[in-house]
Formats: C-alpha cells, structure tokens, sequence
C-alpha cells in the first residue's frame, strides 16, 4: 500500500514509528497533486514549501523522541480556503478576493498547526460556500474523481475530491447546509457537520453566520473523528461556540468499529425520502437500514412535519445573513478595486459587480429583499419561526431515537452543467440536509455503497442532537465496519489525466 | 436657497409651544474596543488601533466587552432605567466607507436601559423631570477626512482618507422621551439636562465626556406646534451640537426658523439639519431621494446580553453620589455661597478641589490654589483646569509644605511651576531647584550681619527702639538669599544682633 492511500490513523502511526517521514508523506501527496490536480482541480492553491517545513519539524520531534503535538502530527490535510491562512491566499472561491493574504490565521487554521498536521493548500469551493456542485467557484469548477464530467458536490467539493482522489487522507470544510456532507456523499467519502458552536467560527469567512460550521472530511469515520477532536472545542474568539467539552468522538469511533449497536434506536425520517430520490439511493438507503438492524439497532419511523418548510426558511435566512456579511467586500481596505478614480460610491458598485459571480449576487439580492421594512415580518420574521418549528421536530424526535438517518442526497454525482441554470434544481440536492443547520444539531455522511444505476457513491446520513457527536460516530462506525467487511472501500477509479 | 425668515424669540414662545427630545452619544472610555482588544485611546496615530474585528476583515469576529455592558448598565441605572434582563445586539445595514463591515452592531429593538428619568435643576432652582426613553449599545464608525472641495464633505472631495481608530470604539445613545411643556424655557432645560447628564456620566468614570473632542456628542429634536392646539408639529433633528453653549442656541434658533415657516404657511420637512457652531445656525443635510432603510435584524454573530439580576444589583452599589448631591453637600460643608459655587463648578473646579482636600489639604487653601493661581496657569495654556499636568495630591503637597513652614507662598509657586513643567513631584522640585526655605541661623547671620553693615542708619534707630525700621534690613536680606529666607527667623536675628 502507498502512502497516499493509508488512512490518516494508519499515516499517523506510521510517522510516530519513525517508518514514513512526515516529509515523505508530504511530499507524497505532494506529487500526487502534481500528478491528478490538473484534471480534478481541488486545489486553488498549494503551499508545499510550508507544507514540508511544517512536516520537517514533526520529523524533527520524533527523532528527539518528543510526545507527538497530537495523534495527526504530521498528517497532511486539505484546507477549504474560507480559513484564514496567514501564509497562503483566502479567496473563498471569489474575484473579489483573489490573491488576498489574511494578516491572521483562523482558529481551525491554528489548531491544526499546533497539531503538527501538515497543510497542502487551499480547495476550490462555490463562491463564498454558494452552491452545491463547486460550479459557482470563480475559478473553474472541482471535478469528481468517480467520473471527471460530474459534479463533486458542493460548496465544499475541492476537499471532498482531494480525499476521493487521494490527494489529502484528511480535509476541512464548512457546512451551512450541507456543504460538508452532500460532497462526502457524492465522492464516496466521510463528512461531519458537527454541533452549531462545536467549531469555532473565527477566521472563517462567513457566508450564514447563524448556519455555518466547520467539520472533519476523512476517507474513514475514525480519522473524521481524530480530526474533530483536533479542530474542536470552546473558542473565546468566537460568541457562538460552546463552552463544553468536545465529545469523545474518538473513543465512540473506535467503540463503534467493534459493531454492536443494540439498544440504540434509530430513526428514520419519514418526509426525508420518497419522491424526488433516485431510486438508487433510496435502494442503498434501504439496504443500510437493513445493515442497522443487524447490528442490533431498533429501527423505528420518526416524523418531522414542518421539515417541508425548511427548504424556504432556508433560502430566507441565508440570503438575509449573506446580504449583510458580504456588504464589507467594498473595495475600500482589501481585495479587488475596479473603477479606481471614481467616486467612494462608485467604487464600490463597479467592484462588486465585477468581484462577485451570478449566485452570490441572487443571494444578496433575495437577502436584502427580504430585510426590507415592510417584508422583513413576513420573511425574515417567519422563517426564524420555522426554525423554531423544526427544532422542536428535531426534540420530539430525538425523543423517540438516539439517531437520525435519511440518504445525505436525493441523488448521485450529477454532470458538470446539468443544473447550474437551474437554480431551484440546484438547491434540492440540500433538502435533506437542510434541517440540521436551521436546528444547530449535527450530522454526517457516511458512504452507503453505489447506485445501482450509474455506479456512483451514495451517502447515509446520520443526524445526532446538540452535542451528541459521539453516538452519532458509534452509529457511523459501526456501519463503516460492517459495510467494509461485507463490501469493501469504496475507491474511485484512478483518475485520468 | 433663500435665507430663512427668523421670528423673533419672544414672539415664537408667544404663539408656539415647543417640544424637545435629546439624543446623546457618551462614548466610553473603556480601555478596549466594544467588540476586540485593542486600545481606544484618543490621538493615536491613524490606523495603529485596528485588528482584524474592528477593520471587519473577512473571517473576523466581535466579541463583547463585558466592561463596556457594565458602564451602560451604570449610566442606566443612574437614570433610574429598567435594566433589561435579555437582549441582543442588531446590525444597521448601510454602506460607508469609515464603516469597516458596512453595518454598524448596534441595539435596535432591543435596548439594555429602558424607561429612565433624570430631573433637571434650572437656573432658579426649579426642576423639570426628563424621561428617558433607552439607553443602548452601539460601535462608533472610523474617521473620513475629506480632502479638497469645498464643503470638507464626501461629495465634491477630491479624495478621502480613512482612519479606523475610532471604529469599534464603544458608545451608549441615551435618548429621552419627548420632553413637552418647556415653553420659552426650551433651550435652558435643553443645556441643563445635557450638562447634568455630563456630569453624571463623568462621575461614574465611564467617560471623558468632551464634547470638544467627541466623546460626548449630541442631537437635537424639535417640533413647534401653535400653542393650545395640541398638535404635534413636524420635528427636524439637528446634528453636529459639539457644547453646552450649542445646544442652547440650536434650540433657541430652531424655535426661530421653524416658526418663520410656520408663519409663511409653510411645512416642516422631516430632515436632518447640521449646526453651524460659527454662525450659530442649522442647515439641511443632504436630501436623500429615498429613505434609508437599514435592514434591522438580530446580529448572529454574538449571543444576547442576559445581565443577572444579582450583577445589576452588585452594579447599583457602585453608583456614586449623584453629582448635584455631592455639591449640595460640599456648598454646606465648606459653607460656600451659590454664586461662589456655581464660578467653582464653571471653573470645572470642584473635583479637583474636593480631590486636593481629601488629600489633606485645608478647604480654603485647595479653594484658593485651584481657583486663583492654577487657574490662571490654565488659561495661559490655553488648556481646561483639570487637563493641567498636576494632580490634587501634588497640590495638597505642596499646601503641606507651606504650612510646614519649608515653603512660603513665593517659593510654592515655583514648586507648582516646577511641577507643571514636568520636573516631577514637589518634593523633587524642591531639591533640584533648591527652593527650601533657609532657616539655617549660620547662613542667615551672614545675610542679616551684610545688610546690617551697609545701613548702619537703620540699625541706629532699631537701636533706639523703632523696630518696625527692621523691615527694610528683612527686605534686603529676602532679596539677598533670592526668596529663600525664613522672614520671620530674619526679623528675629535682626532685633538680637541690635540689642
Ligand atoms: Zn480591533
């Protein structure tokens, strides 16, 4: 087995044995960039020579035999470039930021340098995590590695091919509703959402502060679990995150691995399935049930009513959000200038009419409409009570089940074009996942096996509530384990060049 | 656009009834942002006070500061507000460029102080009660400097430069309820609400509150409706009211200009005017050809305030007396007449006076060096009393060093002088310039025996008993010794040495 293939677990091993130098796996994966990137464009930007001297001073502590900075030392990852970065370019997959260099580092950037965990480069992403098919990326779309003419989901589908195309064991995304997860689902890899306030949000570029969160992508549930535990937990920089321990992911991992769920229930959510699903994931989704139940899960059948309705108070809340947060991209202290001469207020106008692609602008638009005095109750106001109304879905539900499941996405990988004209065709892919960003709970996206019809990944996904990551990666596990054992990794075809 | 028609005072409070209502800014002077932690120190060079929150860079993120929601739960407290037990913070959507988000995080529907009154005492001893409808929270914008054209405003400039210094800078908006009934006495209970809410703001020391350098600014409302019509008129909301003094006048001339179009059959447009301190008159902002509307909605970047009632309690105990109080009662202790009051409070002398006496200083001697001599040292510089480099400890030393005896009055005031030019503490002052007075008998003798031998005239008629003949003998050994000797030990050794 090469390097590029290990697990982030077995990677890490390996590195503190002294077998495989962090450098060399640098520059393994490195030159596995080289090799594949041009076809599959995950990368926006690669940052090798941080990348080896980062990966160097790991070598360094494990020759004088020093405790590793933290069990990924000297791991390489992918970074979604909405992360601050002080070394490279943050671009969020938008002209109005080409070539912008952050005078600081993220949270989740620092974290993973004090873990020792080597970052190869920034992922393409839909402007300003806009999109699910990373089309809408000002700098040409992401393509999937299971087949090159197809989407790899989206917004985060540069971190999510970079895993299934081997060119990083571990990633980072942010998932405001479903970034993380429909492109874990559709390249056949491992996505987790985890708690609204679980990771901190300071030097993440906002696109929905209320509805974004950054999360592990692994190509296995223990390594999104070893990342979790590295990027999680209390950040005094950021308001929102949570005061309280990060779940021991980890340890409910390796627990679920052993394959025994008895005793939990699992629930399924009736209005998540049915019609508008491919029948080929709702075939993978039924055969995961089954697989649950073996495990000695009791299946039981939840309803989540005013789910329905977060499609809407979706495209409510986030335009609302993204019209405000995007408003500071003016041309004035950073980023793209055009019009330069002009008056303070033309500046800005021509600026972001050339700085900001055709999604990012329906967004402010709807977002500011629907702020306007007079719409702002009937819109902004409602869709914060549908909110309320599926939060209380999610209690009653959680009720009655210690998990959620439902397919991640109603369809596979679909190809590069089909719906970028077509909006509303576009935000469907998100409906499923949707409701755990409105309700602050956690989900993930484990891979269910293949679509009989097109051959391409399905994912399951598993919803937990607030702070109950770790059953959530038990239940993850242990159907990784067990659908491991019955069918083997799920491995994209070597890309063509 | 012709000038407008002015009524004449008296006759608009004749036939108008005026109704008031204040808006005023206090920025605090808290030592960090409301929203990050850098500095917010007043001068600093441009753009040395900035990190990525407060220049809203992307990714960046506020966090509040606890000692900024402390001052505006005291201030609201003073004010005799409701403290609001949860509430969050909204953003004002509109783009500028001294605003590095473009919104500015301010509390919208959702104010931490609510429901509040001060009464103001007038100039013959009556009082009006002002409600005050919020206070609340909110960041400052940055700075432009608009260079070239004519106005000194953004249109017309050749360029602007940009100073976020300021931006994020805390600030509390104390807003009263209409204020009705004040006839003619408008502009008075105006500048005396806004002068009494200064000094109330600056003894709970959350603020500098200089309106000659913006860290308290003021709008004025007003609307006239003909008096017995209980109609209410049109209000205009003057800005730009940088004095005490200001405040009157804009009032008063608002009064004016409003009844003159009034007059004319004429309409009070709703508009943001600006006064012009030098003429003394308002004029119209800019007209929009749309209203501003600035997409009010929860900030989700920052959870609600939730004070505990226990804190609110905890921070009503650290209110101090209220300032009018403590005057009430300094007036009596040091028995002190309204008018000599009133020139202390004026000479902005109190605090410091009060300050120098409990540092041990006798009253009528703090009075007396803080009203007379400093005083005029801060004239000549220009500079307000209590911005003199020199504190009420320094003076109540100094006071000491007289009634000791190691001082006379001459030789103190070079003591404050010394200090004042920044030598240091008094004490110091005395040794590096050696101003101690010379009691020293050896050095003494050799002066008084010098002046003795150069006028033996004199000696001869103290000798013969005329001792007030001795003053010429102290004066020319005061001179010799340049101020330094102890006159009285002089006039004695003069009469031993005679006899
Ligand atoms: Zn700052």
């Amino acid at each position: 087995m090469s390097v590029i293939t290990l697990s982030a677990a077995e990677l890490a091993g390996r590195i503190q044995s002294g077998e495989v130098s962090a450098v060399e796996a640098a520059q393994a994966h490195l030159d596995r960039i080289a090799e594949v990137d041009g076809s599959v464009h995950a990368f926006l930007h690669v940052g090798a020579e941080a990348a080896l001297a980062s990966a160097a001073l790991v070598d360094e502590q494990v020759k004088a035999g020093s405790a590793p900075a933290s069990p990924l030392a000297g791991v390489p990852l992918a970074l979604k470039d909405v992360f601050a970065t002080i070394d490279m370019p943050t671009t969020c997959g938008s002209k109005i930021l080409e070539g912008w260099r952050p005078p600081y580092d993220a949270t989740v950037t620092a974290r993973l340098r004090a873990a020792g965990i080597t970052i190869l480069g920034k992922t393409n992403m839909d402007e300003f995590a806009m999109g699910s098919s990373t089309e809408h990326s000002a700098y040409g779309p992401t393509h999937n590695p299971w087949d090159l003419s197809r989407i790899p989901g989206g917004s985060g589908g540069g971190s999510a091919a970079a895993l299934a195309a081997f060119e990083a064991p571990l990633a980072i995304g942010t998932d405001t509703g479903g970034s993380i997860r429909q492109p874990a689902a559709v390249t056949g890899t491992v996505g987790v959402k985890p708690t609204y306030g679980g990771v901190s949000r300071y030097g993440l570029v906002a696109c929905a502060s209320s509805l974004d969160q950054g999360g592990p992508c692994a190509r296995t549930v223990l390594d999104a679990a070893l990342l979790h535990e590295v990027i999680g937990g209390y950040d005094p920089l950021d308001s929102t995150s949570i005061d309280a321990p990060v779940p021991s992911v980890v340890e409910a991992a390796r627990l679920g691995a052993q394959g025994d769920l008895s005793g939990l229930r699992v629930g399924v959510v009736r209005e998540l399935g049915g019609e508008g699903y491919q029948p080929g994931v709702r075939a993978s989704f039924d055969a995961a049930l089954q697989r649950l139940e073996k495990l000695g899960a009791e299946i039981v059948e939840v309803s989540c009513p005013h789910f329905e309705y977060g499609m809407a108070a979706y495209y409510l809340i986030l335009p609302s959000e993204v019209s405000s947060n995007l408003a500071r991209f003016d041309a004035m202290r950073y980023g793209l200038r055009v019009a330069e001469g002009a008056s303070a207020e033309e500046v800005m106008a021509a600026t972001r009419e050339a700085g900001f692609g055709p999604e990012v602008k329906r967004r402010i638009i709807l977002g500011t409409y629907a702020l306007s005095s007079g719409y702002y109750d009937a819109y902004y106001g409602q869709a914060q009570k549908v909110r309320t109304l599926i939060s209380r879905d999610f209690a009653a539900a959680f009720a009655k089940a210690d998990v959620l499941v439902s397919p991640t996405a109603p369809t596979t990988a679909f190809p590069i074009g089909e719906k970028v004209d077509d909006p509303l065709a576009m935000y469907l892919n998100d409906l499923a996942t949707i409701p755990t960003n409105l309700a602050g709970v956690a989900g993930m996206s484990v891979p269910s096996g293949l679509a009989e019809e097109d051959g391409l990944p399905v994912g399951l996904q598993i919803m937990a509530p607030a702070l109950g990551e770790a059953v959530m990666y038990r239940v993850g596990a242990a159907f990784e384990a067990s659908r491991l054992a019955d069918e083997g990794a799920l491995t994209a075809p070597e890309v063509a060049r | 656009m012709t000038a407008p028609v002015l009524v004449d005072y008296a006759d608009v409070v004749a036939r108008y009834e005026p109704t008031l209502g204040l808006e005023v800014h206090v920025e605090l002077s808290t030592n960090t942002k409301m929203f990050c932690g850098c500095p917010t120190e007043f001068g600093a060079e441009p753009n040395t006070q900035v990190c990525p929150t407060c220049l809203g860079l992307p990714g960046s993120l506020p966090v509040v500061n606890r000692t900024a929601v402390e001052s505006a739960i005291r201030i609201g407290l003073a004010l005799n507000c409701s403290i609001a037990p949860w509430g969050r913070f909204a953003r004002k959507n509109y783009f500028y460029p001294d605003m590095p988000k473009n919104f500015q995080t301010s509390q919208y529907d959702e104010p931490i102080c609510v429901d509040g009154y001060m009464d103001v005492t007038l100039d013959d001893g009556s009082t009006v009660r002002v409600e005050i409808e919020r206070a609340h929270m909110e960041e400052d914008t940055g700075k432009s400097l608009h260079v070239g054209g004519a106005t000194g405003r953004i249109h017309g400039a050749e360029y602007s430069l940009l100073d976020y210094n300021r931006a994020g800078v805390p600030l509390i908006e104390i807003v009263t309820k209409m204020i009705p009934d004040t006839g003619g006495r408008a502009p008075e209970v105006a500048r005396a609400y806004v002068t009494q809410l200064r000094d109330l703001v600056k003894s709970l020391g959350v603020s500098d509150v200089r309106m000659d350098q913006g860290s308290m600014r003021c709008d004025v409302n007003l609307s006239l409706s003909p008096t017995g019509s209980g109609v209410l008129g049109t209000r205009t909301e003057t800005k730009n009211v940088n004095s005490l003094r200001s405040v009157e006048r804009a009032v008063r001339y608002e009064m004016s200009r409003q009844a003159g179009v009034l007059d004319a059959g004429g309409e009070i447009v709703q508009e943001t005017r600006h006064f012009e301190e030098q003429s003394g008159t308002t004029r119209a902002g800019r007209r929009k050809e749309t209203s501003e509307d600035y997409r009010y909605f929860p900030e989700p970047d920052l959870v609600p305030i939730a004070p505990s009632a226990e804190w609110v309690e905890e921070l009503r105990g650290t209110l101090p007396e209220k300032p009018w109080e403590r005057r009430a009662r300094i007036q009596e202790s040091w028995g002190l007449s309204d008018e000599e009051l009133r020139d202390l409070v004026n000479a902005g002398a109190l605090d410091l006076i009060e300050a120098t006496v409990a540092a041990g200083a006798p009253a009528g001697e703090a009075r007396s060096w803080w009203v007379a001599y400093l005083t005029q040292q801060a004239n000549t510089r220009g500079v307000e009393l209590d911005q003199l480099p020199i504190t009420p400890l320094q003076v109540a030393r100094v006071v000491a060093l007289v009634a000791s005896g190691d001082l006379n009055n001459k030789l103190a005031r070079q003591v404050v002088d010394g200090v004042l030019a920044g030598e240091g503490e008094p004490d110091t002052v005395v040794e590096a310039r050696g101003l101690k007075v010379v009691s020293d008998d050896g050095a003494l003798i050799a002066a008084v025996d010098e002046a003795l031998a150069a006028q033996p005239d004199v000696v001869e008629k103290i000798k013969s008993g005329k001792v007030q003949a001795a003053g010429a003998i102290v004066g020319a050994v005061m001179k010799a010794t340049k101020g330094q000797a102890d006159a009285k030990r002089v006039r004695e050794l003069i009469i031993e040495r005679c006899t």
